[in-house]
């Protein structure tokens, strides 16, 4: 039933060999479980959890002008990150809107090695072909696979393929041969737990997914887990919870904006960024405990105490760890506060849901202790 | 046991009809978290949605596979929603329907015809 649009990753007969359910997602056949959602869910959690990621885009920006033209779309400080280390940040059009989420790092000393979402990464490349000047070349690395180990006994199983991995603090990433081939790696992820992803060459991709697969302390997850993972690591995905009209102060992502870009104000919407942040933007991106009920989906109306609609639901469902349903949506900031009591309507029916803070589950990321 | 094309499944007893979703339909589904079964005394006609079954991905739709009226909703599955997986052709039960026209049964699929439906599919 393989729809012949969809493009494949270099591991989908390992998937199909593994038993894998499949569907379409960002134009690529992807397994979205194995064992089942909840099981996978939990294995992360408890163990270490392998995912296919290969679909999302990679890519290289150098040249002397790499950074200063990246930095033109984006609200993160790339000037002063520090060889070794990456940072999430958001792809900004002219409006101010989040065109996309990325994670872009100095795994080299070669410019910025960037990874994008599957569904965006064509229109992504695209615009930064178009729009990147000076000799800021961008290179596509259509020829690698990504993978992503995830849990807490990640750095373990990780530690004994390469010892130095270990010493590796959230967010820094390097290039180097792992599993015999050249490899960029982070210790970063979707999921809230402690873990990497590893950028392999796509003909190596299997034998890599194989070897890691073979530590009982590894199985392999499907996107059915990743998103309910990342879910309740309080995560946005892009297409849903923000997209092009949403903001940075809207997506509640301000993290992502450095101090020094502010102060410069020279990226892309930086107007409406800079507005919001001294106004306060008319809806905010919030957590909250559906208390009664049915799961609150994507789509889903958000009302108030009095049952005026005043937002929705952007993604949500139930949370395997918690045991109870949890979701994000938007509302004006006057019922975005922490314990503000609302409704969340599903299929006609109002339940009680209240605003909670995010992560929904707290995060695992390995902090190096300080020197 | 009959089954519908949209993988539901009816047993009768008298005019007592007790449905429920096939075990095809719940492998399908995978690990169910939520359902919503009707309250008794709710008329149904045949193919209306009268129940909602939940994954940890997505909500579907289950249409009475005969007309009638619910005299009870299985509430055991509010609290435990994955006796759907476990037994979804016996506790996983949804609705039991006192039937309007038992010749509807007439034009549903045996377990024979189901398994070959399935083959098909």
């Amino acid at each position: 039933m393989t729809d012949e649009t969809l493009k494949t990753t270099p591991l989908n007969a390992a998937h199909r060999a593994a038993g894998a359910r499949m569907v379409g997602f960002g134009g690529y056949d992807m397994p979205v479980q194995y064992e089942g959602v909840l099981a996978e869910h939990r294995w992360t959690r408890e163990h270490a959890g392998l995912f296919d990621v290969s679909h999302m885009g990679q890519c290289k920006i150098t040249g002397d002008d790499a950074i200063a033209q990246f930095e033109r779309f984006v609200p993160g400080d790339y000037e002063i990150l520090k060889t070794g280390k990456q940072k999430y940040s958001l792809l900004l059009n002219a409006e101010g809107g989040i065109m996309d989420d990325l994670m872009a790092g100095k795994p080299d000393h070669d410019g910025l090695y960037v990874v994008v979402n599957a569904g965006n990464k064509d229109a992504d490349f695209a615009f930064l072909q178009a729009n990147l000047a000076g000799d800021a070349k961008l290179t596509i690395l259509a020829d690698r696979a990504l993978l992503a180990i995830q849990g807490p006994e990640a750095a373990e199983v990780m530690a004994q393929h390469e010892p130095l991995l270990a010493e590796m603090g959230f967010m820094e990433c390097a290039r180097l041969m792992l599993f015999g081939c050249d490899c960029f790696i982070s210790r970063s992820g979707y999921t809230g737990e402690d873990g990497y992803e590893i950028s392999v060459p796509a003909d190596q991709a299997e034998r890599v997914w194989n070897t890691l697969l073979q530590d009982a302390r590894v199985k392999p997850i499907g996107l059915g887990a990743r998103d309910s993972l990342r879910l309740e690591a309080g995560l946005p995905l892009h297409g849903h919870d923000i997209d092009a009209s949403t903001s940075p102060v809207e997506g509640a992502l301000t993290f992502a904006l450095s101090k020094s870009r502010k102060e410069r104000a020279d990226f892309n919407g930086a107007d409406r960024v800079l507005k919001e942040l001294a106004d306060g933007p008319s809806r905010i991106r919030v957590g909250l405990s559906v208390k009664e009920g049915a799961p609150a989906r994507e789509g889903a109306e958000i009302a108030d105490a009095d049952g005026n609609i005043i937002g929705n639901v952007t993604s949500g469902g139930p949370s395997p760890t918690l045991g109870r349903n949890i979701a994000m949506g938007y509302v004006p900031p006057a019922f975005a506060g922490l314990g503000t009591e609302l409704k969340v309507v599903v299929r006609g029916k109002p339940a009680a849901a209240e605003v909670i803070a995010t992560p929904f589950v707290a995060q695992r990321y390995y902090r190096k202790p300080k020197a | 046991m009959k089954f519908t094309k949209d993988h539901e499944w009816v047993s009768l007893d008298g005019d007592i009809a007790t449905v429920g979703i096939s075990k095809h339909a719940a492998d399908a589904l995978g690990d169910v978290v939520f359902v919503e079964t009707p309250d008794a005394g709710k008329t149904v006609a045949q193919g209306d949605s009268f129940a909602v079954v939940e994954s940890v991905k997505a909500a579907s739709d289950v249409y009475a596979p005969v007309s009638g009226e619910v005299v009870e909703g299985n509430a055991a599955l509010a609290s435990a929603p994955e006796t759907v997986n476990a037994d979804p052709e016996g506790e996983g039960w949804f609705a039991k329907i006192k039937i309007s026209d038992a010749s509807q049964l007439d034009a549903l699929m045996d377990r024979a015809a189901y398994d070959a439906f399935l083959a098909t599919l």
